[in-house]
């Protein structure tokens, strides 16, 4: 009897595992075909009659990028505040407390500054196009639209792709700026230099690489938060409590992807 | 009960063969033929769980049939390019169960929007054609609400405006009655009938009111567990003696007698799965 419960809970184990991988598979072909149908309509939408409204467009670069302006100007600031004192204290033991603005300087630019910009995003946006999606699901709007002839994709995922892709780098480079805003200040604080001689050390240590990588993972990001919201945000069901589980599901996912997809990316750029 | 679609020898608008649906393994229309002719209204009437509501489904085009064929105006929606079926869907309209109105615009919104993604008219136009359709529904005035603003009858008025906004060949309608009072749904059924003689259109209802079905219907699709159980008029369904079909009309409950097997291999089944 013993043996055969065992045998049963292996069983039923190995088929957890693999339906998670096979629904993990599914995922991620639902999100190429999410991608690939936003791209299509963003680029020949206009000429099937189908086009994607710049005023949709505009309306989703304000929600998510203008309205994420305070956030990120004070999580970034704040972030490079807490580099420059952490590291003038490192280095302090070692006498190099002046290498603190190098160090900001590379890590805000390649790496820091577009992950703040990419988590304000993501819980911003992640989870109130998932929550706005996955409502218009259950209340047949989104049946209401294809059936009118409307692609749902088009009207609803290319506009955010856009908007995510014009909006993200430029909150990269917003985030990285007060960053090292943040960083001089303390640095000026600390290391009694002032506010000229420390943008200079910055423009000096920098090459237009460390930008680059930012903004080409800020590009990623984009992609990742607008799929993995849409895509929660129809495929969401079960009345209000579903529609609770799918944002949650959608900010946390959003997060995840950013962190991993930057830990890979960075290992590949970083050669 | 009107009989504008007898006699008519012309060309279906929907017709539906030996169509099969499943549910992961469960069987949910089983064999379904239908024809609708131009300008009828016919009204498929069920039980809960009949598949009536997945029927409208597969009509709509939102889920792909396992067997059978459905024809949209003499074209399988099976064979259609998307460019075809994008046609097909400016010549219908659906006026959903909830209204199905988007929520983050006002009513006139809703009624313009498939005007501004189809057509080239200009913002008067536009405007003029959706005023016109509030008219028709009797909303004149309440374009500006936003519809979390409208009571139950509203919504559905709202919907059935956008529904025909087009001017569509064939309106679809789920359960229109569904959550009305009953002198609000009476206006309803009066509005469908009105809708229908001013409009060449062929409506199909899926509805299980039986007093709003006799009101409208030109003929009744009876279907339960997803079969078809007889296709004819108001006067040949009241009058029929299939005794579901009578147990449905004199709201009769039914029960079933359990099979004692059956009934302890549901139990059991999986309970040594742990």
């Amino acid at each position: 009897m013993a043996a055969e419960i065992q045998a049963s809970r292996f069983r039923l184990l190995t088929e957890q595992v693999g339906r998670k991988f096979v629904s993990g598979v599914e995922d991620f072909g639902y999100g190429a075909a999410l991608l690939a149908e936003s791209v299509f309509w963003l680029l020949v939408g206009r000429w099937r009659q189908q086009r994607v409204r710049l005023s949709a467009i505009v309306q989703e670069m304000m929600d998510i990028g203008v309205r994420a302006i305070p956030v990120v100007v004070i999580l970034a600031f704040a972030n490079g505040a807490m580099m420059a004192m952490q590291g003038i204290y490192t280095l302090r033991d070692f006498g190099a407390e002046s290498q603190v603005i190098s160090g900001i300087a590379m890590s805000v630019t390649r790496e820091f500054g577009v992950l703040i910009a990419g988590i304000v995003v993501a819980g911003r946006s992640g989870s109130a196009i998932a929550a706005r999606i996955g409502t218009m699901q259950m209340a047949q709007e989104i049946d209401a639209l294809r059936v009118m002839g409307v692609s749902p994709v088009r009207y609803l995922v290319s506009p955010i792709l856009a908007a995510m892709l014009i909006m993200m780098p430029m909150l990269a480079i917003l985030s990285d700026t007060m960053a090292i805003l943040g960083g001089g200040v303390i640095s000026v604080m600390e290391l009694h230099i002032n506010l000229d001689t420390y943008t200079t050390r910055v423009f000096s240590e920098l090459v237009p690489g460390d930008i680059f990588q930012g903004l080409i993972k800020s590009v990623v990001f984009a992609v990742l938060i607008t799929l993995v919201a849409t895509s929660n945000g129809f495929n969401a069901s079960g009345g209000a409590e579903g529609l609770g589980r799918a944002t949650t599901r959608s900010v946390v996912l959003c997060i995840a992807a950013i962190v991993v997809a930057d830990m890979i990316f960075t290992f590949f750029l970083s050669r | 009960m009107n009989s504008a679609a007898s006699g008519t020898s012309s060309q279906p608008v929907i017709e539906v063969n030996n169509l099969v649906t499943y549910y992961g393994d469960q069987k949910i229309l089983d064999d379904v033929s239908l024809s609708v002719a131009p300008g009828e209204i016919m009204v498929i009437m069920g039980g809960s769980g009949s598949g009536k509501s997945t029927l409208l489904r597969y009509l709509l085009g939102l889920h792909r049939a396992d067997a059978g064929d459905i024809r949209l105006f003499g074209k399988s929606i099976d064979t259609l390019s998307s460019q075809e079926w994008m046609e097909i869907r400016k010549r219908i309209g659906v006026s959903f169960q909830g209204g199905a109105l988007f929520n983050s615009m006002t009513v006139g919104e809703n009624v313009q929007m498939p005007l501004r993604e189809h057509t080239s008219l200009d913002e008067n136009t536009i405007k003029i054609m959706s005023r016109m359709k509030l008219e028709v529904v009797n909303l004149a005035g309440f374009e500006h609400l936003m519809p979390a603003q409208l009571s139950g009858g509203m919504t559905k008025r709202a919907a059935l405006a956008r529904a025909i906004v087009m001017d569509p060949g064939i309106l679809f309608f789920d359960e229109p009655s569904a959550g009305l009072d009953p002198v609000v749904a009476a206006d309803l059924d009066n509005l469908i009938l009105r809708i229908r003689d001013a409009m060449p259109v062929s409506m199909v209802v899926v509805t299980h009111e039986l007093e709003s079905a006799f009101k409208i219907a030109d003929r009744i699709t009876v279907l339960d567990r997803g079969r078809i159980l007889m296709v004819g008029s108001v006067e040949e369904v009241r009058n029929s003696d299939n005794p579901r079909i009578r147990n449905l009309l004199t709201r009769t409950s039914e029960d079933e007698p359990v099979d004692v097997d059956d009934y302890l291999q549901r139990l059991t089944e999986g309970a040594m799965r742990f």
